[in-house]
């Protein structure tokens, strides 16, 4: 028997069942749909096109294998572990090389640990991808709270802030004393927090979405092509790609009601989030040509990951506390980030950003590099790319002192 | 047998029908409402909360009763009509004084045709003749039991036109027009417009925030000199802002498709979504105060039964987001028709006469009454009504 402070802080393993009737009531759900009318217009300017999701909908409900997602997760080592309430549900690879350099990646909205798992292999053992030998990480892929396996908080005050102490946590509670962390969309807010926190142990960090810039350009250049190009794209988002983020920053339970009853909205939800991967998803269902690792059974797998969780409101109230924790630091800004920062640019993200905006947000930037291909969901859509960029990012912090 | 020509301007009675498994299927969904985890707050600062929606979705799916409803329409003369290639359903109720003054009433969103129910008969059995109206309650385009569009561009200058023809058809040579929400800023439309005919327009959503002022919100001027109570509307206003009541707005206007497939497909999602708008503010079926649950529900259900979620939401888009309390937003500088305006105190906005007299240049009448709030008519029937009589006075 354990004490309450051991049983705290117990590291126990997990592995992810889903009940049969869970499935049942979702494919009868997905059946009975009640369809809006069509949008009005021949693009994505209403919202997830009629055709798009009915098609989903079919191969959701007929031929999708809702064996999937445990069977992907269950092989790789899934453990929980409480922290600071919650219990936060994690994947942890460890290279068989004992100086892989420690790597906590984070996901975003609406993503999940889903999004990560082809970047495992390339990363933990870069060898048999490409790679050498001495590129490899340890990796942890925890889920947000109130993401996937995740507990739900039951109280406010987990904003990204909160997120980035837990991971910090989990990494001294996994015994890595020299880590880095990486994260794009909510992923890179929370390693944005990690790199200002700068907990010990903590020497570097890659991101691959400019968080500031999403929330205010003030101060940013715009004098050279690419920035004023940068510029227009984060107006345009601004303008009409805010609706999902302005919603669930004010309301999130309001959305949820939905996105708890009803698949379809769940789904319609899910994919309105970008331009560019809107299309790509889109063409993986109507036109059959998947772009990288966007294929209809890995996006499904994430949406069904939300659906069988049923976290679609608690997911979305991480925008709430974005915008409580927002409010609240109001004429606070940030301090500067001390510790390195390296930056990919994805061509197909809500915005390019430009190297001079990334220097401008991180003096400290290390590495920045654009990449030739990807979107949103790099690491999802382009795997090997995306390890290769990892990989580079982080070369310079190897070697000092023990990594482990 | 009538020629094409006549076809496309008859005027057909019309009644509601409702197939009983359609309410069947509704009361089977909302019993099999799968519901989230409660809110982590204890107000309604992150949406609906979820004890008061399961209350009231416990009552709409066992106590409440559609033909009810259903009754109260068809207790009205109901017409459809084709208007620019689109079926207008629209209640007609003549006054019995031969020489009432014609008036077309137009809801918003969340609301109908339902909202306005309460003000037809005072308005058109005055106790005294010379404040009698002819009214014409129309459902917009996408709404209600009117026809969805199935091409763009049915904003709101389109259905000031649309509703001017309806006018017309109806005989009426002479007439004035009267909107909240949404019918604040179409009836604004037909009095830019200025149709022949059209006496003056009567609005309780006023358009009337100054440009400065609109400027000084954003963040992207300085702070215009103001009187005190000029002062506590900016205030308010920016407390508006704060407060999160408008990003269904925002989310309306960008992406109606993505939002309606949830409002479509979850009758407890759309319940969630619509009592999102200020004007429900502070409603609950424990405390419904002027709005009764059965009312409410009427609404709702409406739009569920006729399956307008994702239409109605696209009049956002077809708008295109300039705030319908902006007098730049709304051209209110062009609108030459004369204009009467009622504040009810509780509505979202509360505009100082001051602004209102820099937006309208042609303001005939201004008032602001005691009691009431976004959904006047449907809240205090009788000062709305004592509002148009008023306002209307001039132009007999």
């Amino acid at each position: 028997m354990s004490t309450t402070a051991e049983t705290a802080t117990e590291i126990r393993p997990f592995e992810v069942e889903i009940a049969q009737e869970g499935i049942d009531d979702l494919r009868r759900r997905i059946g009975s749909t009640r369809w809006p009318t069509r949008e009005l217009v021949d693009d994505r300017s209403q919202g997830v096109q009629l055709a798009t999701l009915r098609e989903l909908a079919r191969y959701w409900a007929n031929e999708y294998d809702f064996g999937r997602i445990a069977e992907r997760l269950n092989e790789l080592p899934q453990l929980t572990t409480e922290i600071d309430g919650v219990d936060v549900h994690f994947i942890h690879v460890r290279s068989q090389h004992e100086d892989a350099l420690p790597l906590v990646m984070t996901h975003g909205w609406p993503g999940s640990v889903i999004e990560m798992l082809d970047v495992i292999g390339p990363l933990t053992d870069p060898a048999a991808h490409g790679g050498k030998v001495e590129e490899a990480f340890h990796l942890v892929l925890p889920s947000l709270p109130g993401y996937g396996f995740s507990g739900e908080p039951a109280e406010i005050g987990w904003y990204t802030g909160r997120v980035a102490r837990a991971w910090a946590e989990l990494m001294h509670r996994l015994g890595y004393a020299r880590y880095v962390a990486q994260g794009g969309d909510q992923g890179a807010a929370v390693t944005d927090d990690l790199a200002h926190q700068a907990p010990e142990g903590l020497v570097g960090v890659h991101m691959n979405l400019l968080r500031t810039a999403l929330g205010s350009t003030a101060g940013l250049p715009a004098e050279s092509d690419e920035e004023r190009a940068a510029l227009d794209a984060v107006a345009t988002f601004r303008q009409s790609g805010f609706g999902y983020f302005l919603e669930q920053s004010t309301r999130p339970q309001t959305i949820g009601y939905a996105l708890l009853d009803s698949p379809v909205a769940l789904a319609g939800w899910m994919l309105d989030h970008d331009t560019d991967s809107y299309y790509k998803i889109s063409g993986a269902f109507l036109d059959g040509k998947p772009t990288g690792g966007l294929t209809r059974d890995h996006v499904l797998d994430n949406i069904t990951l939300y659906w069988l969780t049923g976290t679609g409101a608690s997911s979305a109230r991480s925008y709430w506390e974005g915008g409580r924790a927002a409010a609240l630091a109001a004429g606070k800004p940030p301090g500067a980030v001390s510790i390195p920062v390296a930056f990919t640019t994805f061509p197909g993200e809500i915005f390019r950003a430009p190297r001079s905006w990334v220097e401008k947000v991180y003096p400290t930037l290390a590495y920045f590099e654009e990449a030739p291909r990807g979107g949103h969901f790099a690491a999802w859509e382009e795997p090997e790319l995306f390890a290769s960029e990892l990989r580079a990012a982080f070369k310079p912090l190897r070697g000092e002192g023990r990594t482990s | 047998m009538s020629t094409t020509a006549e076809t496309a301007t008859e005027i057909r009675p019309f009644q509601v029908e409702i197939p009983q498994e359609e309410i069947d299927d509704l009361r089977r969904r909302l019993a099999a409402t799968r519901w989230p985890d409660r809110e982590t707050v204890g107000d309604a600062s992150q949406g609906v909360q979820l004890e008061k929606l399961k209350d009231l979705v416990g009552y709409w799916a066992t106590d409440y009763d559609w033909h009810t409803a259903e009754a109260k329409l068809n207790a009205l003369p109901q017409f459809v009509t084709e208007i620019d290639g689109l079926e207008i359903h629209f209640i007609h109720v003549r006054s019995p004084h031969e020489d009432a003054v014609p008036v077309i009433i137009t809801h918003g969103w969340p609301g109908s045709v339902f909202e306005l129910l309460k003000v037809v008969d005072p308005l058109t059995n005055p106790p005294s003749g010379d404040d009698a109206f002819h009214v014409v309650i129309p459902s917009l385009p996408g709404y209600g039991f009117s026809a969805r569009p199935d091409a763009p561009g049915w904003n709101p200058d389109r259905i000031a036109r649309a509703w001017d023809e309806l006018m017309k058809r109806l005989g009426y040579e002479r007439y004035v027009a009267q909107g909240g929400d949404w019918g604040a800023v179409i009836v604004e439309a037909m009095g830019r417009q200025a149709p022949d005919g059209l006496l003056g327009i009567h609005v309780n959503l006023a358009a009337t925030v100054p440009p400065d002022v609109e400027a000084a919100l954003a963040g992207a001027g300085p702070l215009p000199e103001m009187s005190e109570q000029e002062r506590a509307v900016f205030d308010a206003l920016v407390g508006y802002r704060k407060s999160g009541y408008s990003g269904y707005f925002v989310a309306l206007t960008a992406r109606p498709q993505a939002v309606g497939y949830g409002l479509t497909d979850s009758p407890a999602g759309l319940a969630a979504f619509m009592l999102w708008h200020p004007g429900f503010a502070g409603w609950s079926v424990d405390d419904p105060g002027t709005k009764s649950t059965d009312e409410v529900l009427d609404d709702i259900s409406l739009y569920w039964l006729t399956n307008t979620a994702a239409s109605s939401g696209r009049l956002y888009w077809e708008h295109g987001g300039a705030s319908p309390t902006s007098a730049a937003g709304m051209k209110t500088a062009e609108i030459t028709v004369p204009v009467g305006v009622t504040v009810f105190p509780d509505d979202v906005y509360r505009p100082p006469e001051s602004w209102a007299r820099r937006a309208y240049p042609n303001l005939v009448y201004f008032h602001e009454v005691e009691r009431g709030g976004h959904f006047a008519a449907w809240e205090q029937p009788e000062l709305f009504v004592g509002e148009l009589r008023a306002a209307y006075r001039g132009v007999r």
